[in-house]
């Protein structure tokens, strides 16, 4: 039915729909973010806040942005919700059929490289800002991609509207000999300055550890931001029948029928013949 | 919005041009099958394709699986449909809202024009007063509503929010799904 790929029917209708009609466009999700990663002696930890932002309203207080690659490759992203979450799947995808196929696990700096040529082909229209951490056969590895296809392999990084907030505590508190708690929490603390600094982050924190063939994953494990404090405590009540109704129309679940006897009929006909 | 194994969705009827008003009868809440109910809202061209593509697909889905789609798979084929313009978008805001599985567990959805999808447990919104509709959604949701209360809520947040949008009014539509079907009934808006 579809071939593969993006689809570009509608572009020369959208672009004079907006330059000579000045119709308002929807807005694009996209997750402000504060996105971190820090490698210590046995893996690496990712951490990442849940506020996804349509404009300056918040769509999603809790989405999730730390997506899946492999079993212990993992990705975090910052940039267009919808462009993070399908390219993240879209490698995962590539990833696991290139594991079938070779008949080996599969290695971060694979992820990576998938990664980096797909987004630079699209020469950052694609926007997504990624934070790649995982452990292979050959160690723990985190690596930072840009939108347009370049990419860093550092021991920590941050990234999305909340990086240089997150920074600033990763610069202080980063040493080479962490441990798995401290690790854990320098990047909580990155992830939480990031929120309480950057209005584009905000939410809960998530934190994925990563070991050799072991992944925990931490969903919300901070959650004091969300909690509103002052939350009427009773409820607005409306009665039934509070609201005038002009007209009401019930369709019932229609059940579906059964026909057993018409099978069996033609069966019998068949074996006549 | 979601209650207690029950989900609810209301839009307005008003089709305009900017500032005029071109239809008041226009729906844009769609029903899928019996356990799935698919809102948009945004350029009326787009709903219309839209609606006749998937239509098409779940006709499809239907006779090659021979089952009813869940309200989880059409949410990520809605996704998908849109993603795959990403470049050249289709400008809608969709909304699904369903029940899923034995136990009828209410189902949320709304994704932005490129398939960014979101799943809360409360509610959506979607279109030009979706800013008035998030702060009063906010503030008269409640969790386990029955199928009576969900009704008056929803009904409630529709018309205090299409009140303060010019674009939207002049009738309104609410359907309810609970396990036995779909109550639908009309409210009277403004008409200004």
């Amino acid at each position: 039915m579809q071939k593969g790929g993006f689809n570009f029917d509608l572009y020369q209708r959208n672009v004079e729909l907006i330059e000579k009609n000045n119709y308002k466009v929807p807005k694009t999700t996209k997750t402000g973010t504060t996105i971190v990663g820090v490698v210590f002696s046995d893996g690496v930890v990712l951490g990442a806040d849940t506020r996804a932002t349509s404009g300056p309203i918040v769509a999603d207080p809790n989405c999730e942005k730390i997506h899946r690659i492999s079993d212990y490759i993992w990705c975090a992203g910052a940039g267009t919700a919808a462009d993070t979450e399908n390219t993240t799947g879209m490698i995962s995808l590539q990833l696991e059929l290139l594991s079938l196929s070779t008949g080996r696990s599969p290695r971060v700096r694979t992820a990576l490289t998938l990664l980096k040529n797909f987004l630079f082909r699209y020469h950052g229209y694609i926007s997504a800002a990624l934070v790649l951490g995982g452990v292979d056969f050959t160690g723990p590895h985190l690596h930072m991609i840009h939108p347009h296809g370049s990419t860093s392999t550092l021991p920590y990084i941050s990234m999305g509207s909340g990086s240089l907030a997150a920074m600033a505590v990763l610069e202080t508190g980063y040493n080479s000999k962490m441990g798995e708690e401290d690790a854990k929490s320098l990047v909580h603390q990155a992830i939480l300055s990031g929120i309480l600094n950057d209005l584009g982050s905000g939410g809960n924190v998530d934190l994925c550890v990563i070991k050799h063939k072991s992944m925990e994953f931490f969903r919300n494990i901070d959650t004091t931001n969300s909690k509103r404090k002052f939350r009427k405590k009773l409820p607005y009540m409306f009665k039934s029948g509070s609201t005038k109704i002009l007209e009401k129309e019930i369709k019932e679940k229609m059940e579906k029928m059964e026909i057993v006897n018409e099978k069996e009929n033609e069966i019998e006909e068949l074996e006549e013949l | 919005m979601a209650g207690k194994n029950c989900v609810a969705i209301a839009g307005d009827t008003r089709f305009g041009v900017r500032n005029q008003t071109v239809a008041l009868d226009s729906n844009r809440i769609f029903k899928i099958n019996n356990r799935t109910l698919f809102g948009m809202t945004g350029l009326n061209t787009d709903i219309l394709t839209l609606r006749e593509s998937f239509k098409f697909q779940m006709n499809l889905y239907n006779l090659e699986e021979e089952r009813e789609i869940s309200p989880k798979t059409f949410a990520h084929n809605v996704a998908q449909t849109l993603y795959s313009k990403r470049f050249g978008p289709y400008f809608i805001t969709p909304i699904i809202a369903g029940l899923e599985g034995e136990d009828y567990t209410p189902f949320l959805c709304a994704t932005d024009l490129i398939g960014a999808m979101e799943f809360p447990k409360s509610f959506v919104v979607a279109g030009t007063g979706e800013e008035s509709l998030m702060g009063v959604c906010e503030t008269f949701y409640k969790e386990n509503m029955e199928p009576d209360e969900l009704f008056e809520v929803v009904s409630q947040c529709l018309l205090a929010a299409v009140d303060r949008d010019a674009l939207s009014g002049w009738g309104s539509v609410v359907h309810v799904l609970t396990k036995d079907g779909i109550t639908t009934k009309r409210l009277r808006t403004r008409k200004d």
